[in-house]
């Protein structure tokens, strides 16, 4: 807990400085433009999430985020330092860690080995604490330890694929579309560990969603991608009030 | 059933040594998807850097205990056949991760006609040979139309082949080394989001296949006595052999498909003709490709997600 005090210290002397800002950042695939100039910040303490329709470019951000692709132009920085052009696993090092798209489960590994992945950073140095820690939030998982990736369901999937993110103790947690494909019940189950994590450890999210309903509701603020740019930003429920953004993306059945 | 006695003991003893260089082109294949075409000569050099390093312990440095000279040759031309492809790695496939497919590919080939030439350049084109060692011979059975025997250096084949293959089963199923190369394996970039320095991981498995093919490398040198600096390319296609045999990637499999094809061959050449025993080998390379791609314990493509 004392590591908390200090986190809280630091956010006051450094209110102004975000844990991540991104800056006027282009991502190509070959010749395609993915992204046109994004800017965006996640300050320290906040749930942050961006919404957007299939395509708009939102993973590429945060695969962007860990130089895989790497941005062509802009700045991505993380805690005051340029990390545009460090290579992936040093990013990874800085306590940044994301549940990607798809999961990316290891899929012939065990549940366990999954998350022993997830401590490399560390050394193994908190990891049976932290084995517990995660346990707590997903107590699924504890069930289905000696379990092989490939053969769980998706939502025990995602479940593994957020504990081995927390594994590192990130400073910073990526999450891109924890909820796609998954039972209502199951959402309800990942967003409720999310805000946990964020009120009781103060944990930084990066949340990506199509699901803009629940995520604006548990975001403290949030930003519209169409197209490879930011087009819209605010708190959670100013987004939630736009006529534009209930028009895209919460009537017709996101919610 | 004495020569089926004889050639079971043969069999395994050839077959440990196309199984520990089989664990190189398998292990490989898994982590970047490229035929190493230069492994074989890998071998070949390996065995050269063993006999170098025994001539020097045993006549310049006047070592007279064999077996401690063998535990030193063994594990300098462990180290020292690691170094080289490790610098192999780095200086001619690394360039190329990123590259068209066939280029890694091509680069191997390459790399094989260079080691081949270089060390018939440095150590000359004809046989070099070891003086004989381990040589004892136990007789299974007496008194038959045929003795089977069975030699110290065949015992010592099979034991230190299984010693390596056990520390080699711990290093890759329980070490973070071994996880990371697994989940390299699996999704590169998934690991590196994870931390895993992915170039690190795929030189240590350069490494690592080396290792295992420097241990072949002595074993082969001390079993034969003679090693040729185009001593790379049967072996080498037939190690391949086996790991596809095997299924490629997987290292259950490799160890397996080493088995087989040694016991294959002297079968072969016990029963129908010592001529062919090359071309049977070759015939189950294409065979297995054909009807079973994903060999014996390969898993099929689907599994990737
Ligand atoms: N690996 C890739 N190669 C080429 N184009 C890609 C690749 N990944 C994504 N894209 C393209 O980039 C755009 C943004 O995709 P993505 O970031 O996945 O969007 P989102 O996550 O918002 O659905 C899309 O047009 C998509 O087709
Ligand atoms: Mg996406």
């Amino acid at each position: 807990m004392t590591a908390m005090t200090q986190t809280l210290a630091e956010r006051a002397v450094t209110r102004k400085a975000p844990l991540l800002a991104i800056r006027g950042v282009k991502t190509y695939y070959g010749k395609i433009v993915a992204l046109k100039g994004v800017d965006l910040d996640v300050q320290e303490g906040e749930i942050v999430t961006l919404i957007g329709a299939n395509g708009a470019g939102k993973s590429t951000l945060m695969m962007t985020i860990f130089g895989s692709p790497r941005a062509r132009e802009g700045v991505i920085s993380f805690d005051g330092r340029d990390i545009t052009r460090l290579p992936t696993h040093e990013i990874a090092r800085l306590s940044i860690a994301q549940s990607p798209e798809g999961r990316r489960i290891f899929a012939r590994m065990t549940v366990y080995e999954n998350l022993q992945m997830g401590a490399s950073i560390n050394k193994f140095a908190y990891f049976d604490q932290d084995l517990e820690r995660v346990f707590a939030l997903f107590p699924r998982l504890k069930e289905r330890i000696n379990q092989r990736g490939g053969t769980m369901s998706g939502g025990e999937q995602q479940m593994l694929a957020i504990a081995r993110a927390l594994m590192s103790r990130p400073r910073l947690l990526l999450l891109d579309e924890p909820s796609l494909g998954l039972a209502p019940l199951i959402v309800k189950q990942i967003f409720d560990a999310v805000k946990l994590l964020n009120k009781s450890e103060g944990l930084t999210v990066f949340l990506v969603e199509q699901n803009a309903f629940h995520a604006l509701k548990l975001a403290d603020r949030g930003y519209v991608m169409v197209n490879g740019v930011i087009t819209m930003s605010g708190t959670g429920r100013e987004l939630l009030a736009k006529p534009e953004v209930r028009a895209a993306y919460l009537e017709g059945g996101h919610h | 059933m004495e020569v089926f006695l004889q050639q079971l003991i043969n069999g395994l003893t050839l077959g440990s040594i196309y199984g520990l260089i089989a664990i190189g082109y398998t292990m490989v294949f898994g982590i970047i998807g490229m035929v190493n075409f230069a492994h074989g000569d890998v071998f070949m050099l390996s065995a050269f850097i063993a006999l170098m390093l025994f001539v020097v312990l045993t006549q310049l440095l006047g070592m007279t205990s064999i077996p401690l000279a063998f535990v030193i040759v063994l594990i300098g031309a462990m180290v020292l056949t690691a170094l080289w492809n490790w610098a192999i790695e780095r200086v001619a496939y690394r360039p190329l991760r990123g590259s068209f497919r066939l280029a890694p590919l091509i680069s191997a080939i390459g790399m094989s006609i260079f080691l081949s030439n270089f060390v018939q350049v440095v150590q000359g084109p004809r046989n070099k040979t070891i003086p004989p060692m381990f040589d004892k011979v136990i007789h299974l059975t007496t008194g038959g139309t045929y003795d089977v025997t069975l030699s110290l250096k065949q015992i010592l084949i099979v034991l230190v082949t299984a010693v390596l293959l056990a520390g080699f089963w711990y290093l890759v199923q329980k070490t973070s080394l071994g996880r990371a190369q697994r989940a390299c394996e699996q999704d590169r970039r998934m690991a590196a989001l994870l931390g895993i320095d992915v170039d690190r991981t795929i030189s240590l498995t350069f490494v690592i296949g080396a290792a295992l093919a420097a241990v072949a490398g002595v074993l082969y040198m001390s079993y034969y006595g003679v090693v040729n600096f185009s001593d790379g390319f049967i072996p080498g296609v037939k190690a391949f052999t086996a790991a596809v045999l095997g299924g490629i990637g997987s290292l259950p499999g490799a160890v397996l498909g080493g088995l087989l094809i040694g016991l294959i061959e002297v079968f072969w050449s016990a029963y129908f003709s010592s001529d062919y025993k090359d071309v049977a080998a070759f015939s189950i390379l294409a065979l297995t490709l054909i009807f079973m791609p994903s060999g014996l314990l390969g898993r099929p493509e689907i599994e990737k997600v």
